[in-house]
């Protein structure tokens, strides 16, 4: 109730600002020479003081990537080719050496986190009273800027139990055998495209480990931002939740507004291991375009979670608002017997942006279950796409789905589609599959205008309640900015 | 109060509203009966500000404010309030929140302090008890799956608690049985102040019985052609609309 007040609120302090993520960091940076080929590759993993092993798996990535072709006929979407040779594939704030405290961080970085809304600075001091009364604190933050990993908050509290929160360049060095044995394990490097070109240069991203039976007693997040003009960025997140453990993990993101369209090719690996849970949220709100469709990232990421253990949980929850190009999918191997995958997700498309976006859910256990609910909001002249597979295999006994798919029209120049696929090679699964599209009628606005809303709160409220199903999913802490997105993403949508 | 001179509407190029005069003070209660397609809806949506009417000629004055050019948010906001005849559903977004929201944005329009969540609480609870509506509706969706009478009891509730000083019913009683039009009727005449006007809409004279006006007008062909006291009403009852060469068959 108090967050949509709020929400009404935040949308008219930024109806000025539009994206009010635009702004440029001028910082010192670290950057590649333009150009991708075998140096490129060796150049990063050089920087990065990689074992002899991960360079040649890069290598490995990258010759199998020079054979591969750009996804471009299945997906609703188009976009003129990309030029591979003409960005960066590595960029650094400049540090002498990796910071060992808050301390050590540029300060120019630290400001702009804090523009984003994620002072680190004050979370580490939070966590100093916070901890001395015995709370817990509600979010430890890995921040990852252009292609680097600046600082991770909390660390020394998480480490105290166990846990291994860090930038995936550290744990290499830290924990190699973790790295080695589940790098690549839910998505090969031969993957596909995006994911085998983020394989061979991959800079830089969070690790987590939650080792057997502990509950991980804070959200864990990463925010990710690219400052640097022509770079693409690449990062890695790897997950994995040891036997019997839990971890919630928000993932945000955003960048500066530009008039070039920047590649965000990202890969996430999570597994979850027996009775283990993984929970993983996103906010992304990466820079959409200008109303004329000119910038904007292109995000074509791959996410994919293996239930590994037997009665273990993956849960994805997703709120898309930004990119120019979102091309996302995030999955769900089910292979331990009663594991459960989800996935909730909104995706706003306002203007020009495209979306082709949805999941896959493959039953291999016994009694695998699976729900998909998915929102789908277009406006402007926006398309969108839900593309979902659930696919249940001949050992899936008893394996169950549910997928429900509701577009929202804002307009009459936008496009939904639903593409589901469904393979049963199962006679005991059962599947269902629900889809709706509806339109923000005239009478709902006029109906909310009557009781005093502007029509721009008005939007936001309907639309936040066609959302909820999904929004409730989110932990308390993104609850609130997924609210507030959702109503500045369709500002002008309407009118 | 409000001043309605010579007005006129049309809808796709069609008048509906052919030169309505009107004048309310604060504190009466109009009733405008009509048949069917005489203007009385298209009335009620010009005055709150609905898309899609032109008005050709004529003017609104509202408290010495010229109501036409105001934007329906802004009309709400000077306390004109529309009890919708069919009531809109808002899926997802709890009746609460719905009622918060409107509260806050009319009290802000108007330069007070809006309600946090503890008072506002109150407040609903409070009027909700009043119309024999229950916990659980305002948890619900606004509108969603409210049989006609839990509809009318809720807009009648939104109106009790966003206090108007002009409020337009339309057809508050249709889709009613007896006892939840007792029910929204007696909410309604809780109303009822010195401050308050009331413009009822209805095509029957029953809604009448239990919200009595003090004035009652007959609409057919887009004018008023008569008005006079509630037995007016009961007048038109027993002849119907032929006298105003309208020939509703049954």
């Amino acid at each position: 109730m108090a967050a949509t007040t709020e929400t009404v609120e935040q949308v008219r302090a930024v109806t000025e600002q539009k994206y009010k993520y635009g702004f440029t960091t001028d910082i010192e940076s670290d950057v590649a020479p333009k150009g991708l080929n075998e140096d490129t590759v060796r150049f990063i993993s050089a920087k990065k003081e990689e074992p002899e092993w991960l360079l040649e798996w890069r290598l490995k990535a990258f010759r199998a990537w020079q054979q591969m072709e750009e996804p471009h006929h299945w997906a609703k979407l188009s976009y003129p080719p990309i030029d591979y040779q003409d960005a960066h594939y590595y960029a650094a704030p400049k540090m002498k050496a990796r910071p060992k405290s808050l301390d050590e961080v540029d300060p120019e970085l630290l400001k702009t986190y804090e523009k984003l809304g994620i002072p680190l600075r004050e979370q580490e001091i939070l966590a100093g009273v916070e901890g001395s009364e015995g709370r817990s604190p509600a979010v430890a933050v890995d921040a990852v800027f252009d292609s680097v990993s600046v600082a991770t908050t909390f660390k020394a509290k998480l480490e105290e139990m166990g846990i291994i929160f860090c930038a995936i360049s550290e744990a290499v060095h830290k924990c190699p055998e973790l790295v080695q044995k589940y790098l690549g394990s839910v998505v090969p490097y031969t993957d596909n495209f995006y994911a085998t070109l983020n394989s061979a240069v991959f800079t830089d991203g969070s690790f987590v480990y939650i080792p057997k039976g502990v509950r991980c007693p804070m959200e864990l997040s990463t925010y990710f931002r690219i400052n640097q003009a022509n770079t693409g960025q690449f990062e890695r997140t790897l997950i994995i939740a040891d036997e019997g453990s839990y971890v919630s993990y928000l993932e945000g993101c955003t960048a500066p507004k530009r008039d070039e369209n920047q590649l965000h090719a990202a890969v996430v690996e999570l597994v979850a291991l027996d009775d283990a849970q993984i929970k993983y949220s996103t906010v992304q709100n990466w820079y959409p375009g200008n109303e004329e469709g000119v910038g904007g990232i292109y995000n074509f990421v791959t996410k994919r979670g293996a239930c590994r253990g037997k009665n273990s949980k993956i849960s994805w929850t997703q709120v898309e608002t930004g990119s120019a190009i979102t091309w996302k999918y995030p999955s769900c191997i089910l292979q331990g017997d009663n594991s459960v995958g989800e996935f909730y997700s909104v995706a706003i498309t306002n203007n020009l942006q495209q979306a082709d976006t949805g999941t896959k859910m493959i039953h291999i256990g016994k009694n695998t279950r699976s729900t998909i609910v998915s929102k789908g909001i277009s406006a402007g002249r926006a398309q969108q796409t839900y593309r979902g597979l659930v696919k249940i295999l001949p050992k899936a006994e008893g394996a169950r789905n549910h997928t429900q798919c509701d577009s929202l029209l804002i307009g009459d120049q936008c496009g939904a589609h639903t593409v589901p696929y469904i393979e049963s090679r199962n006679r005991t699964a059962r599947i269902e599959h629900e889809a709706t599209t509806a339109k923000i009628s005239e009478d709902q606005l006029f109906y909310c205008r009557q009781r005093g809303l502007s029509e721009e709160d008005a939007v936001s409220l309907i639309v936040n309640g066609f959302c909820k199903e999904v929004l409730k999913e989110l932990p308390m802490e993104f609850a609130v900015e997924a609210q507030k997105l959702v109503g500045i993403s369709l500002e002008g949508s309407v009118g | 109060m409000i001043e309605i001179k010579n007005l006129h509407a049309t809808v796709d190029g069609k008048e509906i509203l052919k030169g309505i005069n009107l004048t309310i003070r604060p504190g009466e209660v109009h009733a405008i009966m009509g048949p069917n397609g005489s203007g009385k809806s298209t009335l009620s949506y010009v005055l709150a500000g609905r898309e899609g009417y032109e008005i050709t000629k004529g003017s609104v004055e509202y408290f010495g404010q010229d109501l036409l050019a105001m934007e329906p948010e802004e009309r709400a906001g000077a306390g004109v309030f529309l009890a919708f005849q069919y009531p809109v559903e808002i899926p997802g977004v709890a009746n609460t929140t719905f009622l918060k929201s409107a509260l806050n944005a009319i009290r802000k329009q108007r330069g007070e302090q809006e309600l946090d969540a503890m008072q506002f609480l109150k407040l609903v609870r409070e009027k909700t008890k009043a119309l024999n509506m229950t916990d659980e509706m305002l948890k619900r969706a606004v509108n969603v799956g409210f049989s006609g009478g839990e509809k009318k009891r809720n807009e009648t509730l939104q109106m009790a608690v966003l206090q108007p000083k002009f409020a337009i019913l339309d057809e508050t009683d249709s889709g009613l049985d007896i006892d939840a039009l007792k029910i929204v009727a007696e909410g309604v005449n809780a109303l009822r102040s010195p401050e308050r006007a009331m413009l009822v809409i209805t095509h029957y004279q029953r809604l009448l019985d239990y919200i009595v006006p003090d004035y009652v007008h007959v609409l057919a062909h887009g004018k008023i052609q008569r008005s006079g006291g509630k037995e007016l009403a009961l007048e038109l009852e027993k002849n119907g609309y032929a006298e105003f060469g309208v020939n509703e068959a049954a």
